[in-house]
């Protein structure tokens, strides 16, 4: 702390100077200062919502009706209500699933685009249109693709001679599962993919022609070298693309708005459809609290599990 | 053990072709360095031998076989690299063993073979480590024992000093010249550096622009540079070329520099009196006359290092360096009297640079 020592022996406290003059040169003070404004805004603007969020789910409080403390009274119902416990499982299904593909597929649209082949640049850049693309927009364009009569897909099927019937995308429960699940993972692939590029673009060339010399195939090269070296960008991809499908909100409400008969339901289009559409408030941030613990589970375990490890710090961790 | 010999290799990249028709005989058990400048072709010569490379035409031969088509891993070689290349989330007993694990051989041997090579290259105590953890000199050997563990017929170096500091280069030099006399294995090592190259080799070859200029012993090359680009790249400080002319008179051949200076030669090598010739001589091949006789230049600056002393002259305009064991003092200005030890004049043709 040599800078301390210095500003203190730099100016002399002496009892005349002004309290002013004493906060300017106390590196502590100064500290905090610097940190009022962001520590104003993270408060405003999430911890506060996040709080008052959290206090409703107590409350009975309705749109328009102040309401009183209920304690546990939301929750203990929400335990009793089947819808609520369709919607977790759909948003597990929702996020498992996606994810798993997301990653596949990110993955090995990666480790392609890491490769030497003609118009690279240009084809990253496609890769990133779904991503640029409004969300809203693209649920847009899917609704269309998915829609019942007019279908592109059930058309080219049709003309193909492989179905008599347009297939019904959302209208079936299972049916429009799956459809809403392939659209999060057309949507989530360009980051997923861009990500580990960019991590796949740190490895070392010398590394393969190493593990070639010292005799491994390609497959070997992928599975000891790639993807060893490539885990803790996995990691902080993997738990941000988990807790965007989980928390997602847009894509299913332009789509199915939870249906048919909620089985596309998610805890945040719930939660939004109880406390808005609804005016149950309480109710509705009591989903919305609800689905914290499994946030903050997926983000310790890639912490804990994936993140940390020893070979990437230096010096003696023994 | 094997020895290796490429054949009119050429590589093109695209339209460039970068080398033109490489002709190379590597003794087995020799150690043969390629040396050039960088952007020579020297590495891309090397990673076409360890199969990094394709080749565009002629044949390369690792004992005997024409491996021109041979993945890396059945050519029996092994590569150092320069940036060492080491696996950074494997520990050092894993990276040396990566090889023998991938072959599928017996886990005792595995174990067996890597605390032999970690024994002779003092890594024993850091077999438990990541790369991360070691020295930059630990690296290199780690590197090294990766090649040694495979037990290959030919090792390959890619500049694997140049990343280590000078006193440490020093250090890593003589261990991978030890290393090599210990194991008498096939080495092909490549540097941009002719100190390396000449305390290192028993065979240099000189490369530049794609094409070999030389191949020798060291010594050889020292001693007959076959032409100014291999006298200038090979001894340090550089050998001074000087132009001027053939002299011939009454049966007596001299170098003129210009209308008053003028150097005796002994023979005129089939040299036409008054044709354009460059004279080389090394710093270290001058004498100081302390006469009339010689050579006259001006002392420009003088750079003692202890062991020698470094005298930077001015001969008609061009600068030349003359090196001294005894420690003259002479002062900026001073017009001294040098000549250059007998035997140890080259003398060059003007246009085609070659030695006469």
């Amino acid at each position: 702390m040599a800078t301390t020592t210095e500003a203190e022996q730099v100016t002399p406290v002496g009892e005349d100077s002004s309290w002013y003059e004493r906060l300017k040169h106390n590196r502590n003070w100064l500290g905090f200062l610097f940190m009022v404004p962001a520590a104003a805004i993270l408060l405003v603007f999430l911890a506060y919502p996040l709080g008052l969020g959290v206090w409703l789910g107590f409350t009975d409080v309705k749109v328009g009706r102040p309401g009183q403390f209920v304690g546990f009274d939301n929750y203990a119902w929400l335990l009793e209500d089947d819808v609520f416990w369709l919607s977790v499982f759909n948003t597990f299904l929702y996020t498992v699933v996606a994810s798993i593909f997301k990653f596949a597929i990110g993955l090995w649209l990666a480790v392609l685009l890491n490769r030497h082949m003609p118009f690279k640049s240009f084809l990253r850049a496609i890769v990133l249109l779904p991503f640029i693309v409004p969300t809203v927009l693209s649920a847009l364009a899917f609704w269309w693709i998915y829609d019942s009569q007019d279908s592109v897909i059930s058309w080219t099927l049709i003309e193909m001679g492989l179905i008599e019937r347009p297939i019904d995308f959302l209208g079936d429960p299972n049916n429009a599962r799956a459809s809403v699940i392939v659209a999060n993972i057309w949507r989530g692939i360009p980051f997923v993919a861009i990500t580990l590029l960019a991590g796949l673009q740190t490895i070392s060339p010398s590394l393969y022609e190493a593990a070639t010399i010292d005799g491994a195939n390609e497959w070997q090269r992928f599975w000891r070298i790639t993807l060893p070296l490539l885990t803790p960008i996995i990691a902080v991809v993997m738990t941000f693309s988990v807790l965007f499908t989980f928390t997602d909100f847009q894509l299913i409400w332009v789509m199915t708005r939870g249906g048919p008969i909620n089985a596309t339901h998610l805890m945040a289009t719930l939660s939004y459809q109880r406390a808005i559409i609804g005016g149950s408030l309480g109710e509705g941030a009591a989903i919305a609290t609800a689905m914290i613990p499994f946030l903050l589970a997926a983000i310790l375990f890639s912490y804990f599990g994936l993140q940390r490890r020893k070979w990437q710090q230096g010096g003696v961790d023994d | 053990m094997a020895s290796v010999d490429i054949r009119n290799v050429r590589k093109s990249f695209g339209t460039t072709e970068v080398l033109h028709g490489i002709d190379v005989s590597v003794p087995d058990q020799s150690f043969t360095v390629l040396v050039g400048p960088s952007g020579c072709g020297k590495s891309t010569l090397l990673r076409m031998i360890a199969g990094l490379e394709e080749i565009s035409s002629g044949d390369i031969e690792i004992g005997g076989r024409v491996v021109n088509k041979m993945p890396p891993k059945q050519r029996d070689i092994a590569m150092v690299f320069q940036n060492y290349a080491l696996y950074p989330h494997m520990k050092v007993f894993d990276n040396m063993a990566f090889s023998l694990k991938l072959a599928k051989v017996a886990p005792d041997l595995i174990n067996r073979k890597v605390s032999e090579a970690a024994e002779v290259l003092n890594l024993t105590e850091y077999l438990d480590r990541y790369p991360r953890q070691l020295s930059g000199g630990q690296r290199q050997r780690v590197a090294m024992g990766r090649a040694i563990v495979r037990d290959p017929q030919v090792f390959l170096f890619d500049e694997p000093l140049s990343n280590l500091d000078a006193k440490l280069r020093v250090q890593m030099r003589t261990e991978i010249k030890e290393l090599h006399q210990r194991l008498s294995s096939t080495s092909i090592y490549v540097t941009h550096d002719q100190i390396e190259a000449m305390t290192m080799a028993d065979q240099i070859v000189v490369m530049r622009d794609g094409i070999i200029e030389q191949i020798g012993a060291p010594l050889e090359l020292y001693d007959r540079p076959h032409n100014t680009f291999v006298a200038g790249f090979i001894g340090s400080p550089a050998m001074n070329i000087i132009q001027g002319r053939m002299r011939l008179e009454d049966g007596k051949a001299s170098f003129q520099v210009n209308d008053e200076i003028e150097m005796p030669l002994d023979e005129a090598r089939g040299v036409a009196n008054g044709a354009d010739v460059l004279l080389g001589v090394r710093p270290e091949h001058w004498t100081f006359t302390n006469g009339q006789a010689g050579v006259p230049l001006d002392v420009s600056v003088v750079e003692p290092t202890g062991a020698d002393t470094l005298v930077v002259c001015k001969l008609d305009g061009h600068e030349v360096l003359a090196s001294f064991k005894e420690r003259y003092e002479f002062a900026p200005g001073e017009r001294i009297r040098l000549t250059p030890s007998p035997g140890n004049i080259h003398l060059f043709d003007a246009a085609t640079r070659e030695r006469l």
